[in-house]
């Protein structure tokens, strides 16, 4: 459940590359011949061209303007925007390869990367894989037999029986073997019916009971199972390195609990939970896991970590990972330069007791999505303004988009892994959100409020983490930062010397220096006083005093104020002549009228729009395309009947009935596009 | 001695005419003309989720900047009990005068609803005539704020002559200072007119109207069943008819719009296009701009993204942004200076010209050049619309005004084709022909008679190998080399360096000094 879906899920650009290994590249010693390195994004690149290595980037057909195919030498269209016509046509990238004569292929993330398949017939070809061996790859693909080598190489695995447990005093007695707390659980039980929490064994004789009596109403199967139960499991992961010639590193942990819809969010190395003992005795059993199938290059085994530190084997990745950044930051190893070595047939450079960890990394994950819907729901759009915080020291941001880029609906939403260094962990959580305010994204949502919210949570700043901590945290959904009133009056402070700034500037007369306006704020109504002296303002406002000071250019995306004496980065999204002016602070953006007072009383008498009913319409939450439509007009569809089914970054979205009605007309055909907002269905 | 009747009258009666008025009754006159129709009438006019006259000239204008006149003008009717005290309003139904915005002059009457539903008197006329004779005599600009029943029916003729006399000098002041209607209420009958002959008339959703004649005659008429608001209402004029220019949601919105706006005018077509200071360095570099024209010349993009890409802090006011969106028209700053934008919009009917939009672009490039506003007209057109539809309604009278405008404009015009600029409407589009003082292509651009398929079975009519014709007419022409090699486009630019070449472009221009030949007025083809 934990674990990264396979393929699409994770690719982080809708590019794949191959690099080519040249002649003269002193590293590899190849003479005449190329080498091709798969991988969907600039990372390997850079990394190829270090080494002196030749690279060709493949790419669809939408993709041949993207970053990493400016960077390769070489590029190679590999077909149409749709993944499986592209970026999964092994025919069209074996053809790449030839016509290229590439002597490598870099994988990368996604796609292709851990697919038997497509490393059979490189292999026949004579071509090198930059990952494992074909046989690592099928055996850790497996759920049930990478669990089966796990356990024989004395690797931690979830302890339960396998039988079925047939009374109430056996399943006490597999219980205190396997050691509390355990769930009982239906053998063809699902989601969550039949299902118990036992801590100790009075509370198993009733589960087992209870569980039962469940399972038999509603499954007609009253078999039972136990295992253990992973309280509050945390997802940490150990990065592997292994070579040709039988040894194997473990570079320490990444720590991956913070996810929504089982995908990591938020990343850091070390983790806070883990003591040297700890790390030792998972570093060792990883590396015990990845000899045991004659690993070599990269690779993450992922394990569930509960409350009382016992860590468990959960899956390996063969792969490169989304997250390796930060492995690289606090160990100082580029692993794609390790994985072009190993692949070469070198050994490792490094011993065990060479990896160290120096200082915290942080990584977050930049999508293109809305997180006030589920945590996330995709959002496409062609980034208007695109700027790194690269400005910053001790940050790096690994992307393959730049500024008027497309977001499409084809591939995986990501739109940067934005990851932040530090000595320590303070230093690097301050220095991430400080990129985060300082990272300029226009044209598609962006999670960076989540983001945001997240490292700056108490409960992550004390490492108090798990894999349910956003749906523990925000019960009730991402709602945005909550301002506090001092907050808030730092807000309306700031938008009011803004309102003021661009009203100064069109004045060609009038020299003003004192102010009365009105600001609204959510539901709330605010009166100001605004006094200015030189560059600096000072906004008297619900109660309390804020001094503003700023360079005040009104055409810059960035907004960089001292309120109160604090160094702000604020960002203005928009501005308009009504007085509406969209401000990005603490991650969040908020919408802020500012007016005139006499505009503000004037304003009191306009008519509230009365916005229309969406109970009998039915628009697209988000564009993607529409795979299905359960309705015709004239059918009568209850509350909560499917109406139909988006499509989108590969998600599916079932779209319901408000309310029960009956359908007036559809505006949507299977395998349309649409667009966010766009009208499907309406119903009487 | 003379005679008695012509003795001078005794002193003492001369003496008394100069004892000055009591000035209660001035007072008293100032403020019954500050509550215009009574409390009632204004309660009422809020509750319809409207402002009173005065409160949107107030807003309108900068704080404590408006000077009214004819404050104590009073209607002269006499019939139908007019004459009686309690028909009359110091005033009447209009509030007139001048004020600032921003600073910068500017003339304004504001019709006010709650005196006789803001009818139009004789009185009312003259008082409208009256500031746009002096808008004219100094230069300013005109603003109207309508809300009107349409003619005082108790005056009769003379409320006619009242309208004639205002649709005269809307006339005599076009092309010479610039004349804005806003629409807050409605506007029947005659009364459109004003509004139709002013440069830009903007109106506000669900509470203003215009239309010749209302619902009630259209369905004696007619026998149409129509609502005011799908007859004349801000969506209709905004999306189907190109009245309006712009709708905007309620009076405070409307009216905080008009000041936005308004900075981007000049005062009077003696002014140059004003200079406002500038934060958005004017060299700066879009790289978005290199990627964004698609590969396939079928893929469409949004014109917009250049506009704004390009333009000075993202700001740009567009204009009928609903109506004929295959052109994209609107104000917008380049170093600070005003600038009218021109763009076909690929996204919409793919950029195509069509009698809507061609109309829409004519109106729009003959009010910049009356105003020295440059143009800097954006290309991405594939020809004109064909079909019936177009054809009968006229295509080739109105493409022709568009064709008119740009080649009359003696304006500083800056042109730039980011892809296709195919046929006669490649001429139209502010061509180099036409009098283009700088004219760039970017690398994706093709200046052609027609695309390549259309092209290839013409030539190579019958002929096997129609794939590859095709691909060799696309090598030789679908590009920008054969319009530079004759000089047809000046330059070939990087799409990046847009912005810093019009900016650096206009500073050379801004001295431009270009005179069509000697004529009473040109003949555009209406």
């Amino acid at each position: 459940m934990l674990t990264e879906s396979r393929l699409l899920d994770l690719l982080l650009h809708h590019s794949i590359v191959y690099a080519a290994f040249q002649s003269r590249c002193c590293t590899l010693h190849c003479k005449t011949q190329y080498s091709t390195i798969y991988n969907p994004d600039e990372k390997v690149i850079k990394t190829c061209q270090k080494m002196g290595i030749k690279s060709v980037a493949v790419h669809s057909d939408v993709d041949a303007s993207a970053v990493h195919v400016k960077m390769a030498d070489e590029a190679v269209c590999v077909g149409p925007a749709p993944t499986s016509k592209s970026y999964l046509n092994m025919d069209a990238i074996m053809d790449a390869i030839r016509s290229t004569g590439a002597q490598a292929v870099h994988p990368g993330y996604g796609f292709l990367s851990e697919n038997k398949e497509f490393a059979k017939r490189l292999a026949a070809e004579g071509v090198t894989f930059i990952g494992p061996d074909t046989h690592a790859i099928m055996a850790m693909g497996d759920k049930i037999e990478s669990k089966l080598i796990a356990k024989a190489a004395k690797v931690n695995t979830i302890p339960g029986f396998d039988g079925v447990v047939e009374t109430a005093d056996d399943a006490v007695k597999i219980a205190q073997q396997i050691g509390y707390p355990v769930m009982i659980k239906a053998s063809a039980g699902g989601g969550g019916k039949g299902m118990r929490i036992a801590w100790n064994d009075e509370e198993t004789r009733e589960g087992f009971r209870f569980s039962s009596q469940e399972a038999a109403s509603s499954f007609g199967d009253d078999r039972l199972l136990i295992e253990k139960y992973i309280d509050n499991p945390r997802h940490i992961e150990i990065q592997v390195l292994a070579d040709k010639h039988g040894n194997a590193l473990w570079l320490n942990e990444r720590e991956c609990s913070i996810q929504r819809r089982n995908q990591k969010v938020v990343e850091e190395a070390p983790s806070t939970f883990l003591d040297s003992v700890t790390r030792r005795a998972m570093g060792e059993q990883a590396v015990q896991l990845a000899k045991a199938v004659q690993y070599s290059s990269a690779g993450t085994v992922e394990f569930l970590v509960d409350s009382k530190k016992n860590f468990y084997f959960l899956e390996m990745n063969t792969r490169l990972q989304v997250e390796h950044p930060i492995t690289e930051c606090i160990t100082g190893l580029d692993l794609v330069e390790q994985m072009i070595r190993v692949a070469k047939g070198y050994k490792l450079l490094h011993k065990q007791e060479d990896i160290p960890i120096n200082g915290w990394a942080i990584e977050s994950r930049v999508y293109a999505e809305d997180p006030y819907k589920s945590f996330g729901l995709p959002s496409i759009g062609r980034l208007s303004q695109y700027q790194e915080p690269l400005n910053l020291s001790n940050v790096r941001v690994d992307s393959g988009i730049q500024e008027g880029s497309d977001i499409s609906i084809y591939y995986d939403p990501m739109i940067s892994k934005l990851v932040t260094y530090g000595a320590t962990r303070a230093e690097a959580l301050s220095k991430m959100e400080d990129a985060l305010d300082n990272y300029v994204i226009r044209g598609v949502t962006h999670n960076i409020p989540l983001l945001r919210e997240i490292i700056t949570h108490p409960r992550f700043i004390s490492g108090d983490i798990s894999t349910n901590f956003l749906p523990e945290v925000y019960p009730d959904g991402f709602k945005g930062h909550q301002l506090e009133v001092g907050n808030r009056r730092e807000l309306l402070a700031s938008a009011a010397a803004l309102y003021i700034t661009a009203q100064l500037r069109s004045q060609k007369v009038l020299e003003c220096t004192h102010w009365e306006l009105c600001a609204e704020l959510g539901e709330g109504l605010y009166s100001m006083e605004v006094t200015k002296s030189g560059n600096v303002y000072i906004v008297e406002v619900d109660g309390g005093k804020v001094e503003v000071s700023g360079q005040w250019n009104l055409a810059s995306t960035l907004l960089p104020l001292t309120i109160n004496g604090t160094d702000r980065m604020l960002q203005c999204l928009s501005r308009d002549a009504s007085g509406q002016i969209v401000l990005q602070y603490l991650g969040t953006s908020f919408k802020v009228r500012v007016l005139s007072k006499l505009a503000a009383e004037l304003n009191s008498y306009m008519p509230e729009k009365v916005a229309e009913d969406t109970s009998s319409i039915l628009r697209s939450p988000m564009p993607g395309s529409v795979v299905a439509v359960s309705v015709k007009p004239g059918d009568t569809v209850a509350e909560g009947q499917e109406i139909c089914v988006i499509e989108a970054m590969k998600m599916q979205n079932s779209l319901t009935a408000a309310k029960q009605a009956k359908v007036k007309k559809v505006h949507c055909k299977p395998g349309e596009t649409v667009g966010e907002g766009d009208l499907l269905v309406e119903l009487e | 001695p003379a005679h008695p009747a012509l003795a001078r009258p005794p002193l003492a009666i001369g003496s008394n005419l100069c004892v000055s008025f009591p000035p209660e009754r001035i007072d008293m006159k100032r403020k019954a003309a500050l509550v215009g129709g009574g409390q009632k009438r204004i309660d009422a006019q809020h509750k319809r989720g409207k402002l009173t006259a005065r409160e949107r000239v107030e807003l309108l204008l900068d704080p404590e900047s408006f000077v009214e006149s004819d404050m104590f003008v009073e209607h002269r009717c006499s019939d139908f009990g007019m004459e009686q005290d309690r028909n009359k309003f110091p005033g009447d139904s209009v509030v007139t005068g001048r004020g600032r915005i921003n600073g910068r002059l500017v003339y304004v009457f504001s019709q006010d609803f709650t005196v006789f539903g803001g009818s139009l008197s004789g009185a009312h006329a003259q008082k409208i005539c009256k500031i746009m004779d002096q808008a004219m005599t100094v230069g300013a600009p005109v603003i109207g704020l309508n809300d009107s029943g349409g003619a005082r029916i108790q005056e009769g003729v003379e409320s006619l002559a009242g309208y004639a006399d205002i649709f005269l000098r809307n006339v005599l002041a076009s092309g010479v200072v610039p004349q804005i209607s806003l629409i807050m209420g409605p506007c029947a009958g005659g009364a459109v007119y004003s509004p139709a002959l002013t440069d830009f008339t903007f109106m506000v959703k669900d509470t203003s109207y215009l239309f010749i004649t209302g619902p009630d005659v259209v369905k004696s008429v007619t026998n149409e069943d129509v609502t005011q608001e799908e007859l004349g209402g801000a969506k209709t004029h905004t999306t189907v008819s190109g009245v309006a220019h712009h709708a905007f949601e309620n009076d405070v919105d409307a009216l905080l719009n008009m000041r936005e706006f308004f900075n981007f005018l000049p005062l009077s077509n003696q002014d140059p296009s004003p200079i406002r200071a500038c934060h958005d360095p004017s060299d700066r570099l879009v790289t978005s701009l290199d990627t964004i024209v698609p590969f396939e010349t079928t893929k469409a993009y949004d014109m917009l993204d250049i506009i704004h890409a390009i333009v000075d802090e993202r700001d740009f006011f567009e204009i009928m942004p609903s109506y004929a969106k295959n052109i994209v028209v609107g104000f917008a700053r380049m170093n600070g200076r005003t600038v009218g934008i021109v763009g076909n919009q690929p996204k919409v009917a793919s950029g195509c010209l069509d009698i809507n939009s061609s109309v829409k672009g004519a109106r729009f490039v003959r009010f910049c050049d009356a105003f020295n506003i440059p143009i800097i007209t954006f290309v991405d057109v594939p020809g004109f619309l064909p079909g019936t539809a177009q054809e009968y309604g006229g295509i080739i009278r109105h493409g022709a005004k568009l064709l008119y405008a740009f080649a009359e404009a003696t304006v500083p015009k800056i042109t730039i084709i980011t892809r296709k600029a195919y046929g006669g409407a490649y001429d139209v589009m502010s061509s180099k022909h036409l009098r283009g003082d700088v004219n760039y292509a970017w690398p994706s651009a093709e200046v052609a008679v027609m695309g390549a398929k259309g092209a290839v079975q013409i030539i190579f009519r019958g002929k096997e190998n129609q794939a590859e014709a095709e691909a060799e007419y696309v090598e030789k022409f679908a590009n920008p080399f054969p319009a530079a090699v004759r000089g047809f486009v000046d330059d070939i630019i990087e799409p990046a360096t847009t912005r810093k070449k019009i900016c650096r472009d206009l500073e050379v221009l801004a001295s431009k000094k270009q005179v069509n030949p000697w004529k009473k007025h040109a003949n555009i083809p209406l």
